[in-house]
């Protein structure tokens, strides 16, 4: 070695350079061998380093280099050939390891750069995350108070309460200095301010609704913002702060006739209510959007809550209205109802009352009439007896009228002759036509069944009306009676809409036509015809008589029969048709047994039905005793009489086959009597067929009699051709139970 | 009057007291029951009517004149008096008796008092008819006619 920087024992004082080479190669290796160890402290620290092994690599590369440049502080001097070659071997290895460690960086350096550019990025993400979440709890937080808000609107029902609590939740949550609610007016044309959340009590104070911004808040249904001077907004007293920002929003007003069942209402409501809200002024706070949203929502659900508030005020009011009215119809129908008792008993009472004194009229002044009377008397004595029976007749109409009227009166059907009932129409009409010298004419058509099964008494009564009237209204002329079968095209009139005749077997319709020639009638007073007490005022009339009732009791006997009459007229001084149609029953066989009015005495049938016929008769009423008696008598029968239960149970024997028994009078024990004979008789065929004759009966007393052992009941009076008929059904069936 | 006159005025009498309504159609009854072998059955029953009812009638007045009116004999007595007046077929009476019997459930003493005398009334009427048509017949049968059957017919 020809330059070997032996060490000297000594260094060469004058060689400084050597000297800091040799300091400088120190602390070289120095750091060289603390670095290493510095990053293994550190990265055992750490948890997370992927490079291990590259650590390694450089922790090697960096002791390596530090040996050699320690190993390099022993080659200033002489040193030996160990010295050398260790430090050659630390060289080599040196650069091995460095070059392995170049090789090896070349794949981790851009790894690691690109650890950075992540990590930028994942610090944006962080960014943008806080951001959103800072959004979802501004919107969360919205919601609770939004959910608060509704619930606290919601928790009332009273109107009044809803506006308050609205007003003062949403000041509260957004920290407003002002909010105000206008309502439009009733005209519609102005909103007026109802409620403000500082003032108590908002004077009113009110604004034309036509205003610009109004009608651009009306218009959209987002809270919008509003300048601090329009006139809703100009709540209070302008200081001499900045105001702060306001917003307003439109409320819906809907109303029960928004509500389709089909489709939500479209909001075609024009009617709506402006919600203003202030920012606190000088705060230099600004509507966020959430807040707007915010505000929206809480309109509508005011808006909600407002029309369920309406709707209940409005069913409330109505409920109210309703019972009020309940309880005058109650009171009303009450009074009626004690109106017409009233009235009918008075009815009652006068009925009574009237009657009994024109009875003795009536009776009194008939038998005067039988008495020796001077012509001019008889004369006095036949008006007095004409007119009693006028007002006798009148009172009856009036006490009809009323029965009719409450429904109470029923038509006594029966068979009777109806041709018999035109004629003595006819005759009883003859003598006063004459006298007007009208003549009269009666056409009877050839369907037309004799006999027919009705109210004859009534039908008379109305046909003589109507012919009445025609006689009373003609002055001159004639008067047509007509009268026929109607067939269903006849029924079916225009002049009748509301008269729907049913057709049925055992029925037929009679339509009796009355014509005259008389003063006619107004078709303008038709319909008041047949009201009460109307009565025609054309001159004709004034010197008629009668009250007015007589077609309006016709009308409702014609009801009665299931029938409709009108009266068609061309005019005054035309004459005037009355058209009735009644129902009737076909008379099939006459009973000629019932006819007061034209009784017919049928020849005496000489034969005896039941000749021999051994009959007990108990009655204690003498006369009826005799009638029935006399019955059975003609009947052929051998009859004995009793008139006590102890002479009927003494003579009654096995060989009497019918016991007729009177049970209608109190004192008779008539089932004792019945289950003694039972008794008496226990063979069956011996006993007689006991028969109960009663004046009046019903149901109860039927069964009673059935119960008691009887084998019949008949209704008394009895005619001869019912007792003939009880007596063949009785012997034939050994039972007859009249139908009650 | 000859007969034939006679006869007419009989039958013009009769009717007026079915129209009138002394009569109802039990009247016609009686008067088919009599025949050959009851010639006179009508002026017996008739009669005994007259009979009865004068008694019931004395009765009533008795009764209803005593301080305490024994409403059950009274009800009692004019329950008979409809039997009989509803058998011969005397209307009036009949309806008269019912309404004095409604009077009687309800013991109306004012009102039974007054419905007696309408009773007595009725009562009083129709035996007057009754009599005069019956002496009408008499007379008839006297002048050698024979009662007409009343036939009604138009």
């Amino acid at each position: 070695m020809e330059s070997c920087n032996c060490i000297e024992p000594q260094w060469p004082p004058d060689d400084l350079l050597m000297k800091y080479q040799y300091i400088s190669d120190f602390f070289i290796a120095l750091a060289y061998f603390s670095i290493p160890l510095e990053l293994i402290y550190f990265v055992k620290k750490s948890a997370v380093f992927p490079y291990r092994w590259v650590l390694v690599q450089f922790g090697a590369f960096i002791v390596l280099c530090g040996a050699t440049h320690l190993i390099n502080l022993w080659t200033f001097t002489v040193h030996s050939r160990t010295v050398a070659s260790v430090m050659t071997t630390a060289k080599v290895l040196t650069a091995a390891v460095s070059c392995i460690t170049a090789l090896m960086l070349v794949h981790i350096i851009p790894d690691l750069l690109s650890v950075k550019t992540r990590e930028l990025f994942l610090k944006n993400k962080a960014a943008e995350l806080d951001r959103e979440m800072g959004l979802i709890r501004t919107q969360e937080e919205t919601g609770r108070h939004v959910r608060m808000l509704t619930h606290e609107i919601r928790s009332t029902l009273d109107r009044h309460t809803i506006l308050k609590t609205t007003l003062v939740e949403l000041g509260r949550t957004l920290a407003l200095e002002e909010c105000a609610l206008w309502m439009p007016t009733r005209t519609g044309l102005e909103l007026q301010l109802s409620y403000t959340l500082r003032q108590q009590n908002p004077v009113g104070y009110t604004v034309p609704i036509h205003h610009p911004v109004i009608n651009q808040v009306f218009s959209s249904n987002r809270a919008v913002k509003i300048s601090p001077n329009c006139p809703v907004a100009r709540l209070r007293p302008a200081g001499k702060y900045m105001p702060g920002e306001v917003v307003a929003v439109r409320v819906p007003l809907l109303h029960l006739s928004n509500f389709h069942i089909n489709d939500w209402p479209e909001l075609s409501t024009k009617r709506y209510a402006l919600m203003v809200l202030m920012l606190p002024s000088d705060s230099a706070r600004q509507w966020h959007v959430h807040e707007l949203e915010l505000v929206e929502v809480v309109a509508d659900q005011v808006a909600v809550a407002l029309s369920h508030a309406a709707i209940l005020e409005e069913s409330m009011r109505a409920r109210d209205l309703l019972m009020e009215q309940n309880v005058a119809l109650d009171l009303a129908r009450r009074e009626a109802e004690t109106a017409i008792r009233a009235r009918n008993d008075f009815l009652a009472v006068m009925n009574h009352e009237m009657r009994t004194p024109m009875h003795a009229i009536i009776a009194l002044s008939s038998l005067l009439q039988e008495t020796e009377l001077t012509p001019e008397q008889r004369l006095m004595v036949e008006t007095i007896l004409k007119s009693s029976n006028l007002l006798a007749t009148l009172i009856n109409d009036v006490l009809d009228l009323s029965r009719l009227e409450d429904g109470s009166l029923q038509l006594d059907l029966g068979t009777f002759n109806l041709y018999a009932v035109f004629r003595e129409v006819l005759n009883l009409i003859k003598p006063i036509a004459s006298v007007k010298k009208l003549h009269v004419s009666l056409t009877l058509a050839p369907d037309l069944p004799e006999y027919a099964i009705g109210d004859e008494k009534r039908l008379m009564q109305t046909i003589l009306n109507i012919v009445g009237n025609a006689v009373k209204f003609s002055k001159e002329g004639s008067i047509s009676i007509t009268a026929f079968v109607a067939k269903l095209d006849t029924l079916r009139d225009s002049k009748a809409p509301e008269f729907l005749p049913v057709l049925s077997d055992n029925h037929f319709y009679l339509r009796v036509q009355v014509k005259d020639s008389g003063s006619g009638i107004n078709p303008l007073d038709i319909p008041k015809l047949f009201t009460k007490f109307a009565q025609n005022q054309s001159t004709g009339t004034r010197n008629s008589g009668g009250s007015g009732l007589g077609l309006a009791i016709c009308k409702r006997f014609v009801n009665l029969m299931e029938g409709h009459i009108w009266i068609e007229s061309e005019g005054l001084g035309k004459g005037c048709t009355a058209i009735l149609i009644v129902k009737l029953g076909m008379a099939e066989r006459v009973n000629e047994s019932k006819l007061p009015y034209m009784p017919k005495m049928p020849t005496n049938h000489g034969q005896t039905a039941f000749p021999g016929l051994k009959v007990l008769v108990m009655d204690e009423n003498g006369v009826s005793r005799m009638v029935t008696k006399g019955l059975l008598l003609h009947l052929g029968c051998d009859v004995t009489m009793v008139g006590s239960s102890d002479e009927c149970l003494r003579l009654v024997s096995h060989e009497h086959k019918v016991v007729f028994m009177d049970i209608c009078v109190p004192g008779i024990d008539s089932y004792g009597i019945t289950i003694r004979i039972h008794e008496k008789f226990t063979k069956r065929h011996e006993r007689p067929l006991l028969v109960a004759l009663t004046g009046n009966t019903d149901k109860v007393k039927k069964e009673n009699c059935m119960r008691a052992g009887m084998d019949g009941l008949i209704l008394k009076p009895v005619s001869l051709d019912k007792m003939r008929s009880v007596l063949t059904d009785l012997l034939e069936h050994r039972v007859f139970f009249e139908a009650i | 009057m000859e007969v034939g006159q006679m006869q007419r005025r009989l039958v013009d009498y009769t009717k007026s007291l079915f129209m009138e309504g002394f009569l109802d159609a039990q009247f016609l009854q009686l008067q088919q029951l009599q025949d050959e072998s009851n010639p006179d059955f009508v002026v017996e029953v008739v009669s005994l009517f007259f009979d009865d009812s004068e008694k019931l009638l004395n009765d009533l007045t008795m009764a209803l004149d005593q301080p305490n009116v024994d409403f059950k004999k009274v009800d009692a007595h004019v329950h008979q008096l409809k039997g009989s007046s509803s058998s011969i077929g005397a209307q009036r009476v009949k309806n008269a008796c019912i309404a004095f019997r409604s009077f009687c459930e309800e013991q109306n003493i004012d009102a039974t008092l007054r419905c007696l005398q309408q009773v007595k009334q009725e009562y009083y009427l129709v035996k007057n008819k009754l009599e005069t048509m019956l002496r009408l017949e008499q007379q008839i049968v006297a002048a050698g006619g024979s009662i007409p059957m009343i036939e009604l017919g138009f």
